[in-house]
């Protein structure tokens, strides 16, 4: 790993990557102060990054609290954009299972492409790994057709045996994607972590034949930690998983230091923050 | 509905990343280094040093003869009687401040170990130099503290030190063995491998920088016969090298019955033992960093993968997926992971060798991969149904060759592991610290990694046992080889 994190990225391979970066973005709002006018706002950034470089293609979702799907569903639509909608009462999930499958309906039904859902750390934690897949079963069964990624959180798991045990527990229960954070944790998605992950993943990819994808989330704002999360998983999985049906990154100020990146590497220069808008 | 814009790209490869070889000033021939001084050599020969992954030449380079070996043991001798007398302290400031100019000019050193070497850019920049001027900091505070890491005996120098280094870690050995000598009050003649002259070259002229009183240091550059005259000379004290066994075997038979002191860092045929319980993917890494690091030109190299049944199938599988992963080519590329091979020589011996494990019936597997032109390469290579009397599981390959041998009990796993004339590294691979402890004192091996392979640092001891050699290099107990007792 600490080998992959020296991977030198430059000129073609840069741009090619931060492209590939930006196709496979879920731009992100989960805030309290989030209103439909802030989200239609993230859904145009979504939809069309930098209507000046048209080569940078849309990122792959916009990631909302259930309560705006509606709005982030009319906000792309045509675009291709999907809505990814955090459900069963993120962050912690510490509801009653009625209320998180609820929860999860309700997004499902207002137009959710997507359903990031959390695991019951309460149970997890206490032992009971028969209750967690259970549960993921029943919110599978809710999200109908739409997708349904775990959200492992991560940073409350006591070890990387864990964060593998806990993969596995999801992509067993019927994950469509493995993430790894929910962004409200102290630490998000730390190479360490995404590693052990993605090499769960192509254990079980290859055991079972059934492709799963994988999802960083929190901590990654930086050009240069998303591009890493790109050489971890060509290195571990290889080219044919560098798609958004198999892999996204959880974020949002990314965005534009990826933009302003590219910007640098065709024309020399560094951008100003202000020189691109931050929804 | 519009039609969504493109959204997915099934490549992606890096760009080339060379480092740029632009700044490096190297002069078209180097002499001898002797009393401070480049000279030309007495002998009157010399001979290109080649760049083993383009074939060019880089400089022409001395070949030292008897002459030039007497003229620079006369000076030496001369050189450390004052070196000694030096308050130890003084002597530490000289070593702190070769430490210091060789990270100044870490990224030349580097570019030049590459260029001469075959090494990966990403190893030269990341270890070989660091870890070179790390030794000579560690070996620095040594100076004036020498009895408290020999049990507070009474001690004094040898006298002129002769050190003979391999070209696999050309800085780093020189390092290894010119830092120790000259803290404990040695005056030191190195002679370098033929193959990778120039950055003990380059050492030399970091002396001059350092303003090292003349003499102190000489650098012999020269092939086997140079060596030969070397620790046969009248008026050495100390023999230090570090090499193959056959050479070491003659240096030992050389200095039969002569007071000169001895050490010897030879060959090896280490084993890395997975246990069924270690973590799988950790362990491959490990594996590949044991055997695929410097193109398994490393004579602790994890060679003998030893791996329980009961996990073998999915070890094979997964290493040599991983394997696949490993880039071959240019050096001097930040993203390359295999260089080339050091010599056609050493080409030559894999390949025999590779070929002999096929012969004896063992299966072997090499990645697909460019290879390129011109240069010396060989692909990483995996070499599986070996058994213990197949040659490539007892000779020492030298090169990007692994063979995996399996093992039913621990009992098993220790018996094997000790199977060999050789005894110095092995590798333990299990989550459970008992069982690795338990292991580890029943090996025969100068160096145990527990969860790690090839893994080095100025303060840890490195030596052999049986024809891996004698003595210890590192740490406090590198100090001893340097220093009579009384």
């Amino acid at each position: 790993m600490s080998t992959l994190a020296k991977r030198s990225i430059k000129t073609e391979a840069k741009l090619q990557g931060i492209r590939l970066a930006v196709s496979m973005l879920d731009l992100t709002t989960l805030e309290g102060a989030d209103t439909p006018g802030k989200v239609r706002q993230l859904a145009a950034k979504a939809v069309c990054p930098s209507p000046t470089r048209p080569e940078i293609p849309s990122c792959a979702a916009v990631c909302v609290y259930p309560a705006l799907v509606g709005v982030a569903r009319d906000a792309v639509a045509g675009s291709g954009v999907h809505v990814a909608s955090v459900a069963t009462a993120f962050p912690s999930g510490q509801s009653s299972l009625e209320v998180r499958l609820q929860d999860t309906r309700e997004a499902v039904a207002a137009g959710a492409d997507e359903i990031d859902m959390v695991i019951s750390r309460q149970a997890y934690l206490a032992g009971d790994d028969a209750r967690v897949i259970e549960e993921i079963v029943q919110v599978k069964e809710a999200c109908g057709d739409a997708h349904l990624k775990v959200i492992l959180e991560t940073a409350e798991l006591p070890s990387y045996d864990h964060v593998r045990h806990a993969s596995m527990l999801a992509m067993e229960a019927g994950a469509d994607f493995i993430k790894t954070s929910t962004g409200k944790a102290k630490v998000g998605a730390t190479p360490g972590v995404v590693l052990v992950m993605l090499e769960a993943l192509r254990d079980y990819t290859q055991r079972t034949g059934r492709v799963v994808g994988m999802k960083p989330a929190g901590g990654v704002s930086t050009s240069k930690q998303a591009l890493h999360m790109l050489v971890l998983v060509k290195e571990t999985l290889g080219d044919e998983w560098l798609t958004p049906d198999r892999f996204r990154i959880g974020a949002s100020s990314v965005l534009n230091d990826l933009l302003m990146q590219y910007e640098k590497t065709q024309t020399g220069r560094y951008g100003r923050a202000e020189d691109f808008s931050k929804e | 509905m519009a039609v969504a814009p493109e959204r997915t790209r099934l490549t992606w490869d890096y760009s080339p990343a060379p480092e740029s070889a632009d700044h490096v000033r190297l002069r078209d021939a180097y002499g001898v280094f002797v009393g401070g001084e480049f000279a030309d050599p007495r002998s009157g020969k010399s001979a290109p040093t080649v760049n083993p992954a383009t074939e060019a030449k880089i400089a022409k380079v001395a070949i030292a003869g008897e002459e030039d070996v007497a003229h620079a043991v006369k000076v030496a001798r001369e050189a450390q009687r004052k070196w000694a007398a030096l308050p130890a302290l003084e002597r530490g400031k000289y070593l702190f401040r070769i430490a210091r100019l060789m990270q100044e000019r870490a990224r030349e050193l580097a570019i030049v170990e590459t260029m001469d070497g075959g090494k990966p850019i990403r190893e030269s920049r990341d270890i070989d130099i660091p870890l070179a001027a790390a030794h000579f900091f560690h070996y620095a505070g040594w100076a004036d503290k020498i009895g408290y890491g020999i049990a507070g005996r009474e001690h004094r120098p040898h006298g002129v030190v002769a050190q003979i280094v391999p070209w696999n870690f050309p800085l780093l050995m020189a390092a290894w063995k010119l830092a120790p000598a000259l803290a404990c009050g040695n005056a030191a003649i190195l002679k370098p491998a033929d193959t990778t002259p120039l950055t003990a070259l380059l050492l030399a002229e970091i002396c001059q920088e350092a303003e090292l009183p003349p003499g102190v240091v000489s650098i012999l550059p020269g092939n086997g016969a140079t060596g030969a005259a070397l620790v046969r000379a009248e008026g050495i004290d100390k023999v230090a090298f570090t090499g193959s066994t056959a050479v070491g075997k003659d240096i030992q038979a050389a200095l039969a019955g002569r007071d000169v002191g001895l050490t010897l860092e030879l060959g090896g045929k280490s084993a890395n033992i997975v246990f069924e319980d270690a973590s799988i993917d950790q362990a491959v890494e490990g594996i590949v960093q044991g055997i695929f690091f410097n193109q398994g030109h490393v004579c602790c190299a994890g060679s003998r993968l030893l791996v329980q049944e009961s996990v073998a199938e999915q070890v094979e599988a997964k290493l040599w997926e991983r394997m696949q992963k490993l880039r071959l080519g240019d050096p001097l590329d930040k993203n390359t992971d295999v260089g080339a091979v050091n010599s056609g020589e050493q080409l030559t011996r894999i390949e025999t060798l590779v070929a002999a494990g096929e012969d004896e019936g063992a299966t072997r597997r090499t990645i697909a991969c460019d290879i390129p032109e011109r240069g010396h390469w060989f692909a990483p290579t995996l070499f599986t149904e070996v058994s213990p009397v197949h040659r490539i599981a007892v000779e020492e390959i030298f090169g990007p060759v692994v063979s995996m041998l399996t093992f039913r009990t621990q009992a098993e796993a220790i018996e094997k592991a000790n199977n060999s004339k050789y005894g110095l590294a092995a590798g333990i691979w299990t989550d459970k610290g008992g069982k690795a402890f338990e292991v580890a004192a029943q090996l025969k091996a100068g160096v145990v990694w527990q969860n790690t392979y090839n893994h080095f640092d100025p303060t840890a001891a490195f030596g052999g046992y049986k024809e891996s050699g004698f003595g210890r290099e590192g740490g406090a107990a590198g100090l001893r080889p340097y220093v009579r007792v009384s």
